[in-house]
């Protein structure tokens, strides 16, 4: 029993929900499956968009210039050298360095083929290096060096140690540190930093090769005046979380993705709305009688609408604490089995499924309050 | 003063065609310390004219006292307010609640009126006990007979001391000894001086208990006579 529950008529009206057992399993089980399933879409897609900016997160660069076609960090549009030493004089530029971001196909070992994000980073400044586990960044300078990534995709790459090599394009690598970034990339494949130089020699290029420029600001004042600047030469700049957000829009509105989700969580709002709308307004039909007798006793409509708020909401947050609950424990147990598995409760998701919870709940009341309501004493009297 | 008094009260339903008068130009009076039947075939009207003098329709016109109030001149708020203190129902079918308790359907009148919970169970416990129950006080209504049931709602009517007792049919469900005996319980019992308890009955088999009974037919009052008279 609630603690808060100091008014009588709302205590009759706990009781007479929850000792319904059957109907209360019913509209918990429909509220917390949907719930469940709101959140889990909508986490599933939020750790799809957290993956597809996985790059852009690792290197934590301020600005990001890059191509204005570019769409997501990893469909890159190579920039020429003179744009990065045009950068590199504006006014309010700290700093600006190339990225270097592509994919190749390494053969391990054991003969296979894995294919792997490489990351070049600057190599003079380092800026946007890992950070290491094991072995020195520094040794990145050595021959044939490349520092693997240690996330959920590691084990693609054999688990390799310190020392443990490797061929890509007939050129000898060699794996010299280990290290970790915020975040796995979307696409399932692992990831290798070299230096910006060796991944030029070791990649085939096209006539460009830088594929972004790492951009630090002097002050944040000065952001707005580099982007206008680079702007102005044909180039587009971006800060960390606009970037991030031109990613998720292309993959919310320009790839299904979003579309699917939004779909699959309206489904899952519907389904919920219907099991408990239906189930409640049943349970309020059963006892229309009752309440119809308590009005004739002396219950105002005020105190009735009071009762049914209270049921509605009651079986509403309580289904939405399952829910939420539920939703934690399976992403939790998929996390744990499952090294690739994409799903990131946020405090969105959980305002959503909220928000679609308290609709569900003033859906539901809305009809039983009605009926109940239009329930005249007399009725009772007449049978 | 008389505990209730109806001045020609009629009431309409339906219209055009359909439109039925259904209560014509009731006049009466029910005293305190007396128990008034109303008696009359189905359809005559008397559960409508009792629906009307307890405060729950409202008649086309006319006007209901009870205790020198005029009980539809009040506001809906300040009328069920009067219903919930100065009127205790018990309903043909009881109508409690299967999931409380039986002493928490008794006490719902007081928790109604904002009685702390704990006090209100507790005289809802004193009531099961004055109608012979203590010992159901946490039963479910459903694990009672159907006189016990009964004598539940008789309990969750008085629980609130009121001046007036409606009773729709109280022996309808109940087998012939049961109903004598709940009538009987209420007439030894529940009536008072200050009390005024009216039946609405077809079951001329409770007559006896009757101070006066009120005949409808058609929706008119055919006259009002006492019982010993009918009975004789």
């Amino acid at each position: 029993m609630p603690l808060a529950l100091e008014s009588g008529i709302l205590r009759i009206a706990y009781k007479l929900l929850v000792n319904d057992r059957a109907k209360f399993a019913a509209l918990l089980v429909g509220i917390t499956f949907a719930v469940f399933l709101m959140i889990e879409m909508t986490s599933l897609f939020a750790g799809i968009l957290l993956r597809s900016s996985a790059t852009v997160i690792n290197i934590g660069a301020s600005i990001w210039v890059m191509d204005p076609s570019v769409q997501t960090v990893a469909n890159t549009i190579p920039l020429p050298n003179s744009v990065l030493d045009e950068v590199r004089s504006l006014p309010g530029v700290k700093y600006a360095v190339p990225l270097y971001s592509g994919s190749a196909l390494l053969r391990l070992r054991d003969g296979t083929y894995q294919a792997a994000n490489i990351v070049g980073i600057d190599d003079t400044s380092l800026v946007g290096s890992p950070q290491m586990i094991s072995g020195n960044i520094e040794d990145i300078f050595a021959e044939n060096a490349f520092i693997a990534i240690e996330d959920s995709e590691f084990y693609k790459l054999e688990s390799p140690h310190i020392g443990t090599e490797f061929e890509l394009n007939d050129h000898r690598g060699k794996i010299v540190g280990l290290a970790r970034v915020a975040s796995s990339s979307l696409f399932g494949i692992p990831t290798l930093y070299t230096t910006y130089y060796r991944a030029l020699q070791y990649l085939p290029n096209t006539r460009f090769t830088i594929s972004y420029i790492l951009v630090e600001p002097k002050t944040p004042a000065a952001v707005a005046a580099i982007k206008a600047h680079i702007a102005s030469d044909g180039y587009l700049a971006l800060t960390k979380d606009e970037f991030m957000s031109k990613i998720s829009k292309f993959y919310m509105y320009q790839t299904g993705i979003g579309t699917n989700m939004l779909l699959m969580t309206l489904i899952s709002f519907i389904v919920g709305l219907s099991i408990s709308g239906q189930t409640f307004y049943t349970f309020i039909l059963e006892n229309i009688d009752r309440f119809g007798a308590l009005k004739a006793i002396g219950a105002k409509a005020r105190e009735l609408i009071s009762m049914i708020l209270f049921q509605a909401t009651f079986v509403a947050f309580t289904g939405y604490g399952f829910g939420v609950g539920l939703c934690a424990l399976i992403i939790w147990l998929a996390r744990a089995h499952l090294p690739d598995y994409a799903a990131m409760i946020t405090f969105s998701n959980l305002a959503l499924a909220f928000a679609m919870v308290v609709i569900i709940a003033a859906f539901s009341s809305y009809f039983g309050i009605r009926r109940v309501l239009l329930i005249e004493p007399f009725d009772i009297f007449r049978g | 003063m008389a505990a209730i008094e109806a001045t020609g009260i009629n009431k309409w339903f339906g219209a055009g065609e359909a439109r039925t008068h259904a209560v014509k130009e009731v006049n009466f009076e029910a005293r305190f310390g007396e128990m008034l039947y109303v008696v009359g075939p189905s359809g005559s009207g008397k559960t409508t004219m009792l629906s009307m003098i307890s405060g729950i329709l409202r008649p086309d016109s006319g006007s209901v006292r009870i205790e020198g109030t005029d009980i539809w001149g009040l506001s809906a708020d300040a009328l069920a307010d009067f219903r919930l203190h100065k009127i205790g129902f018990v309903f043909q079918d009881y109508h409690l609640f299967p999931r409380l308790s039986t002493a928490e359907n008794v006490a719902i009148p007081l928790i109604l009126q904002n009685r702390d919970w704990d006090e209100s169970i507790a005289e809802a416990e004193r009531d099961l006990e004055v109608v012979g129950l203590k010992n159901r006080a946490r039963l479910p209504p459903v694990k009672l007979s159907g006189g016990e049931q009964q004598r539940v709602a008789i309990a969750r009517a008085i629980i609130s001391r009121p001046e007036v007792m409606i009773f729709d049919e109280p022996t309808a469900s109940l087998d012939g000894d049961t109903g004598r005996n709940i009538v009987q319980f209420v007439r030894e019992h529940l009536l008072s001086d200050k009390r005024c308890i009216v039946i609405v009955t077809h079951d001329s088999r409770i007559y006896e208990f009757a101070d006066r009974i009120l005949k409808m037919e058609d929706g008119k009052v055919m006259g009002v006579e006492r019982s010993d008279l009918d009975a004789q």
